[in-house]
């Protein structure tokens, strides 16, 4: 049995009749400000970083070794008691050649986000970025190191990571 | 919200990974400063890799939800959250201001809490009450929140008049605080089994009235009137003034508590202020209105404000209420409602027997 | 599995799907809910309860955008919630509208879903910044597009697909799309135009993706007695699924969504499913990116890992094919309002099932089908199987 479906409504617009202001718009900007909690485990996280050390944590029930750390593991839903100094060098799980920023903006010389995982951990991985030199040259399973800032520019932050280069 | 779950799955007696079925969350982007939350909250429940939702409303909406999931059949455990990170919001006034109309009340530029002001205003003047009446309220429920433990800050009323919304001053609105609660479902049989003092859901209402401002009710809470109507329909109670013994409702602005108290025809056809006048609602009265301390008391946990409710009822209706405990009640009543500028709101009606 | 209440659907509708509306949010929710009421014969005094999903606020810069849109959507004085589940909105939300009716509390129930992307400027991609970790990933200035590149490769690498089985994908559902009222960019690419458009993060290129758009989809729920006198021919939700994976997504693996994979096989015991590949008839598996569909095959578990993409290529999943896969043209071709698009697939299962899909029929008379959805980071997957 076929029934006749109705057109479906809709009315398009094109972009030109915003700019030419065929239409009323009404502008309006957000000025919403959040200042997050860092919460326990991603603040010694982030902490590490400052001293320039990577930190995860291991589940005293499965063995699992994670980063980023987390004051509980999800699998056995039990609290996560020890704390862990990772090593700064990993292997890139999945990587992408990037010729756009956040907010769409095209550029000319890539950015390549990738998927680290940490070495010692149990498949745990940071997403991170890759030196972009070569983005030819960018394999899964190549092994990394992180290039840190200077310790004064360290502020607690992933971006004290500038990045991580492939290990020669 | 780890630290919740905990709590909640101990006293269940229940481990979240392998016998909790589904889980149903409750937040608000905005509220959170991140897009789709409901990407952030697994874990912390033991809820990876299983059935979990977001509902994105106050915590009784995802409780009502979580029941209606239990009485299709297909589940016998479902676990229940909302929370309150307000001290990530650098000032809630933007954000309120985020959920009114772009079109028509934005450009006017003034503030979320002019909503509730307006109302105050009608609410009072319909009635015949005053600001008197909602400075008691307030009195009262921070009387209430000294002696209840969750509280946040155990302390009586200052007398701060200064005018927020014109009748609205910042002594009516309660305070935000932050807060996590967990509470876990089951279905009758395995409630039986695990024994734990289980406090029985009767019946649950949820109902949204007009979000445009210019074409709502602002005299009386009718959302509050339909969502207790559907409730009292599930639980079989023909008479709530007989039925309901104590009473959580929202007492997010002090206004509301008297609004919402007739809205759910608790205290038949009487004006709340006069009643309130006459001690029925005190913690000795006949009919405890908020005996912990509400949001006025307790501190106002937005999205969590509703499930927070609930706790207090299920604590009543189980005598662990310590020194706020109302004596010997059976059958008690949790009202939510999402805060200006909506007129949405939610009940539930829980009893122990 | 016990259901108290056997639920069908009962009636559809919704909205062209445009790179831009003239019409607010609340208008495109009016104009899908009118024809899905329409479509039934019901009137709104009939609907007992709504469920609404939309997908994230920061879109339309609205706190609390359920509220704001559900006047429009008939709830007025009704009972009424809105789920939110990322981009798995779509397919969830008729099942959060399902347990309304199936837990015997409600005998109808209205379930639609909304998009209005267009409201963000610059560019609606720009709001995608919030959904990432507040505090470790943030400030990495990450694109959506990253993690599906990032998924994309890894998925390419591991069972060593070439982009042109992938790229065919595109060039399918934009096709299919043709046939489909609603279509926003159906159109008869060739696989080379895919392969010449611009490359946005490796292995990601622009014809990959499916637009950004506003639209909006309605459903109308009913219980067995009732949807019985509402019409001769019913779609019965059968089988409903979904599930979560942690927030870790980088301690994944993302050649597999495991997490697809559960919610089918929740949703498939639920309606007696043990042969999927057999006795499902066409599926509507969710293609916001090519590679995605071949990606949601497998999870569907209508094929072997790594298989989906050799199907393809041999047109198993054309429309006329063994088993049509997107028949409607899917986000690629019909676009991508995320709530409605989902809802999309769920009004295509009802009208293909009823034979009502007018040009897009897949042929032989299907009786199942399954539809899917998937969002946040690589988290959810949201599956119903109906029949009809």
């Amino acid at each position: 049995m076929t029934k006749q479906i109705p057109q479906p409504w809709g009315t398009p617009l094109k972009e030109e009749a915003l700019q030419k202001h065929n239409v009323l718009t009404v502008d309006y900007k957000p000025k919403v400000k959040y200042a997050w909690a860092s919460g326990i485990a991603i603040g010694r996280f982030l902490n590490g970083l400052k001293d320039g050390q990577i930190i995860g944590t291991r589940c005293d029930n499965c063995g699992r070794v994670v980063v980023p750390p987390r004051i509980f593991c999800e699998w056995c839903f039990k609290p996560t008691e020890s704390w862990v100094k990772l090593p700064d060098t990993g292997t890139v799980n999945t990587f992408s050649i990037s010729y756009i920023t956040a907010d769409t903006t095209r550029i000319k010389t890539p950015i390549i986000p990738a998927v680290i995982q940490i070495d010692e951990t149990t498949n745990a991985g940071l997403l991170h970025l890759i030196e972009n030199s070569k983005p030819d040259a960018v394999k899964i399973g190549m092994k990394v190191k992180a290039a840190w800032l200077p310790a004064s520019e360290r502020k607690g932050s992933i971006t004290d990571i500038k990045h991580f280069a492939p290990v020669r | 919200m780890y630290e919740a779950a905990v709590k909640a799955y101990e006293d269940a007696g229940l481990d979240p990974r392998r016998d909790v079925e589904s889980f149903v969350c409750s937040s608000e982007d905005f509220l959170e400063g991140t897009s789709i939350f409901d990407e952030y909250v697994p874990d912390q429940l033991g809820a990876a890799q299983k059935p979990v939702c977001t509902i994105s409303a106050d915590g009784t909406y995802s409780l009502a939800t979580a029941y209606m999931q239990i009485l299709t059949g297909a589940f016998d455990v479902v676990a229940v959250e909302a929370h309150s990170k307000a001290s990530d919001i650098v000032d809630l006034g933007p954000v309120l201001d985020l959920a009114l109309d772009p079109i028509y009340v934005r450009p006017l530029g003034v503030s979320a809490h002019f909503v509730a002001g307006l109302e105050m205003n009608a609410y009072l003047t319909s009635r015949g009450a005053d600001a008197s009446h909602c400075q008691r309220v307030v009195v009262k429920n921070r009387n209430n929140a000294v002696a209840n433990d969750l509280a946040f800050k155990r302390e009586r009323a200052s007398d701060d008049t200064s005018v927020v919304s014109d009748p609205l001053t910042k002594g009516d609105i309660a305070p935000l605080a932050d807060g996590a609660a967990v509470v876990v479902l089951a279905s009758e049989g395995i409630a039986r089994e695990l024994g734990n003092n289980p406090v029985w859901i009767r019946g649950t209402g949820w109902c949204s009235d007009s979000p445009s401002l210019e074409t709502r009710d602002w005299n009386d809470a009718i959302y509050a009137q339909i969502a207790a109507k559907q409730a009292y329909k599930q639980a079989k109670i023909e008479d709530p003034t007989r039925d309901i013994e104590l009473a959580e409702v929202d007492d997010t602005y002090s206004y509301k508590e008297l609004q919402h108290v007739e809205a759910l025809g608790i205290a038949g056809d009487r004006k709340a202020h006069e009643l309130l006048e006459q001690g029925v609602f005190d913690l000795e009265g006949n009919l405890p209105v908020n005996p912990s301390g509400g949001s006025l008391g307790m501190g106002h946990t937005l999205e969590m404000s509703g499930l927070l409710r609930v706790v207090e009822i299920v604590r009543q209706l189980r005598g662990q209420a310590g020194e706020h405990q109302v004596q010997g009640a059976q059958t008690g009543l949790a009202q939510a409602w999402r805060g200006v500028p909506t007129a949405s709101g939610a009940v539930v009606v829980l009893s122990n027997e | 599995m016990f259901v108290k209440k056997r639920v069908a659907v009962v009636g559809a509708g919704m909205t062209k799907f445009m790179r831009r509306a003239q019409e607010t949010g609340k208008e495109l929710c009016y104009e899908a809910v009118h024809h899905a009421l329409d479509s039934s014969g019901l009137r709104i005094d009939d609907i007992e309860s709504v469920a609404l999903g939309t997908a994230p606020d920061a879109f339309d810069g609205l706190h609390m955008k359920g509220e704001y849109l559900l006047d429009g959507a008939g709830a007025w004085r009704k009972p009424y919630s809105r789920n939110f589940v990322g981009g798995g909105t779509g397919v969830f939300s008729p099942i959060h509208g399902w347990w309304h009716v199936a837990s015997g509390l409600f005998d109808t129930c209205l379930v639609v879903a909304e998009e209005k992307m267009s409201t963000c400027l610059p560019h609606p991609q720009a709001a995608f910044l919030t959904i990432f970790d507040n505090l470790i990933e943030r400030p990495l200035g990450p694109n959506l597009i990253w993690i599906f590149a990032l998924e994309m490769q890894r998925y390419m690498q591991t069972h060593k697909i070439p982009k042109e089985q992938i790229a065919q994908v595109a060039v399918k559902n934009k096709r299919n799309a043709l046939d489909h009222p609603s279509a926003q960019i159906a159109q008869a690419t060739t696989l080379q135009d895919i392969l010449d458009s611009e490359v946005l993060a490796w292995p990601v290129q622009r014809l990959d993706i499916s637009p950004v758009s506003d639209g909006a989809a309605a459903v109308i729920l009913a219980s067995e007695d009732v949807a019985r006198k509402i019409t001769d021919s019913p779609v019965w939700i059968d089988g409903v699924g979904w599930n979560l994976d942690t927030t870790y997504w980088t301690n994944r693996d993302l050649y597999f969504p495991r997490y697809v994979a559960n919610a089918a096989r929740m949703a498939y015991s639920m309606a007696g499913i043990t042969n999927p590949r057999k006795q499902i008839d066409f599926a509507e598996p969710y293609d916001p990116f090519d590679y995605k569909e071949l990606h949601h095959m497998e999870g569907l578990l209508l094929c072997r890992k790594g298989e989906a993409p050799k199907l393809t290529a041999e047109g198993v999943t054309e429309r006329d094919g063994k088993l049509p896969i997107c028949p409607s043209g899917g986000l690629l071709g019909v676009g991508n309002p995320i709530a409605a698009a989902g809802m999309m697939k769920v009004c295509e299962l009802f009208w293909q099932l009823r034979g009502e899909a007018g040009k897009r029929q897949v042929a032989g008379d299907p009786r199942t089908a399954v539809a899917q959805a998937w969002g946040d980071l690589m988290q959810i997957g949201t599956v119903v199987v109906m029949r009809g």
